[in-house]
């Protein structure tokens, strides 16, 4: 299968200062040592308590932070290198759908400009091919042509999910970073929201990068799953392998805390 | 019934502008004593404000009428000054977003004694043997006591409003979504220790949910809440196993099990409303 994504010995440090007058640093390894890869069309899933690293490993995939060592490679470029104008056209094909639908869209925007705007940075054609464009996805992701003209704090927490999918989805990019996108919503949203996101990638192709702490959900749409802990990669493997063998004890530990397992928890 | 240590009788919630818009439609719901009864329901379903009613928490733009009997008295006819000596003593809550329950300007310590001296004519060294006795209850190193909120992680956060919670015995415990902004493995240590603190204090639980995987970890019986009504009731084990109303069973649909082995299903609103009639 085809590697759309490899990322090897990545390391960030992150260095914490303590104390007023007797500045005592201390180094937290955000990510130690991480290699992964991402094949085409596939759903992979990091799992991990918070502050285990995910979140970290994700912005650093699209240069959101940049790493300390390591190598980068998306579709044979080196993104740790590459700027300017590969940089931004690297960028279009790898967008990121944010854990808090209140916080990722512009209040003062509305839908249309939200929409609007990743199409103008990216020269992607003349107004009207822009506006079909985002009529028809905002259609696709279950709204209508009026929810263009209104404002973020007029839609609920699964409708402004929603709009975070088609504004990540409209420059057709081929992996997507979902960051916790259920996490902050209830579970009949959450249904419905992990619904979107599979028939999506079935359309479109879709390679998903799934952060996550719910291993349900991960059960339900990952093909494969790593397990981090500390900044560590402590486990990586088709999911079916993980959840019916689970090798080191955290990942058994984390099995055992998925709500509804009480009987297997010490 | 004398083993139901909370009575809610036709309960409704409504805006003091507009008393026709009823946010809780005349629910009935009892808690046996010693048992966890946990309200499921999604967002906007009224299952905080049923909580919210009991505490007489409510904001002061809604108004509610019923009665709601605890142990024998209806404390919706009792005077403020009353109900004031209650909360917190008979009756405590656990929010769901802990940093904002903790005032982040005081050390936990203080916050925790705070709670137990309005209830308790006790001197300095009393109360702080009784906060240390606490803190190692709810599993915190008793240094930490000194600390500010800020300085805790959530689940720590969490423990300490369990421990304000705990701090007077209460007989009923209200817990509001008390897991639902911490990740699963802290989740599963906190449902542990209200289940241990449960038994240890014999306390009942009201315990408010979206999440029915919760449900079967902590509950005895359950409501299912849906726009302001309780549309099916009983215990864990008959709803989950059996549920007979449309809305249990769509909503049970929703929640990814751990096998893999059912197709999420979103809730269909409309044939919903069919089916209800």
């Amino acid at each position: 299968m085809e590697i759309l994504l490899e990322a090897k010995n990545l390391s960030k440090n992150y260095v914490k200062t303590t104390g007023f007058f007797t500045r005592t640093q201390t180094v937290i390894k955000a990510l130690d040592n991480i290699s992964v890869s991402i094949k085409k069309g596939i759903t992979l899933a990091v799992v991990g308590e918070s502050g285990s690293g995910k979140s970290t490993l994700a912005k650093s995939l699209i240069r959101l932070i940049d790493i300390d060592n390591g190598s980068i490679t998306f579709r044979n470029k080196n993104m740790r290198t590459i700027n300017g104008d590969t940089l931004k056209s690297t960028r279009k094909n790898i967008q990121m759908i944010f854990q808090d639908p209140y916080a990722s869209l512009n209040p003062r925007m509305k839908i249309l400009k939200i929409m609007e705007e990743p199409l103008k940075i990216h020269k992607l054609g003349d107004g009207a091919a822009q506006y079909s464009k985002i009529l028809s996805m905002i259609k696709r992701v279950g709204l209508v042509e009026g929810d263009l003209l209104k404002y973020p704090h007029q839609f609920s927490g699964g409708q402004r999910q929603r709009i975070g999918i088609a504004r990540a989805l409209i420059l057709e990019p081929e992996l997507v970073i979902c960051d916790e996108p259920v996490s902050a919503l209830d579970v009949s949203v959450q249904a419905q929201i992990i619904k979107l996101l599979k028939s999506l990638q079935k359309e479109y192709g879709l390679t998903y990068l799934f952060i996550t702490h719910d291993l349900r959900i991960v059960r339900h749409i990952a093909n494969e799953v790593i397990v981090m802990k500390d900044g560590k990669l402590i486990e990586q493997g088709k999911t079916d392998i993980i959840f019916n063998n689970p090798k080191t004890n955290y990942t058994k530990e984390l099995l055992a805390s998925i709500p509804g397992n009480l009987s297997k928890r010490k | 019934m004398k083993n139901n240590i909370l009575e809610i009788k036709n309960l409704k919630v409504f805006p003091n502008l507009n008393s026709k818009l009823k946010l809780v439609k005349n629910i009935s719901l009892s808690l046996k004593k010693g048992k966890t009864t946990c309200i499921v329901g999604e967002s906007g379903s009224g299952k905080s404000l049923t909580a919210l009613s009991v505490m007489q928490l409510l904001s002061s733009q809604l108004s509610m009428s019923g009665s709601i009997f605890f142990e024998g008295i209806n404390l919706l006819n009792l005077s403020n000054e009353e109900v004031r000596r209650r909360r917190g003593k008979d009756i405590a809550m656990i929010f769901q977003e802990p940093m904002t329950s903790l005032n982040p300007v005081l050390t936990i310590g203080y916050q925790i004694q705070e709670a137990i001296s309005v209830h308790n004519n006790l001197n300095k060294v009393e109360l702080n043997s009784h906060v240390l006795d606490l803190l190692k209850t709810v599993g915190i190193p008793a240094d930490r006591v000194n600390s500010y909120p800020d300085e805790l992680s959530g689940g720590q956060r969490q423990r300490v409003m369990i421990a304000m919670a705990i701090s007077c015995s209460p007989k009923l415990l209200i817990a509001d979504e008390p897991t639902t902004a911490l990740d699963v493995t802290v989740q599963a240590q906190i449902l542990n220790l209200l289940n241990d603190l449960k038994l240890k204090f014999e306390m009942t639980m009201l315990f408010i949910t979206h999440d029915f995987g919760v449900v079967e970890d902590i509950a005895d019986d359950v409501a299912v809440m849906f726009q302001g009504e309780i549309v099916e009731q009983g215990s864990v084990v008959k709803v989950l196993k059996n549920p007979q109303h449309p809305y249990t069973r769509a909503l049970l649909d929703c929640v990814p099990d751990a096998h893999g082995r059912k197709d999420l299903k979103p809730i269909d609103y409309v044939a919903l409303k069919e089916l209800m009639g």
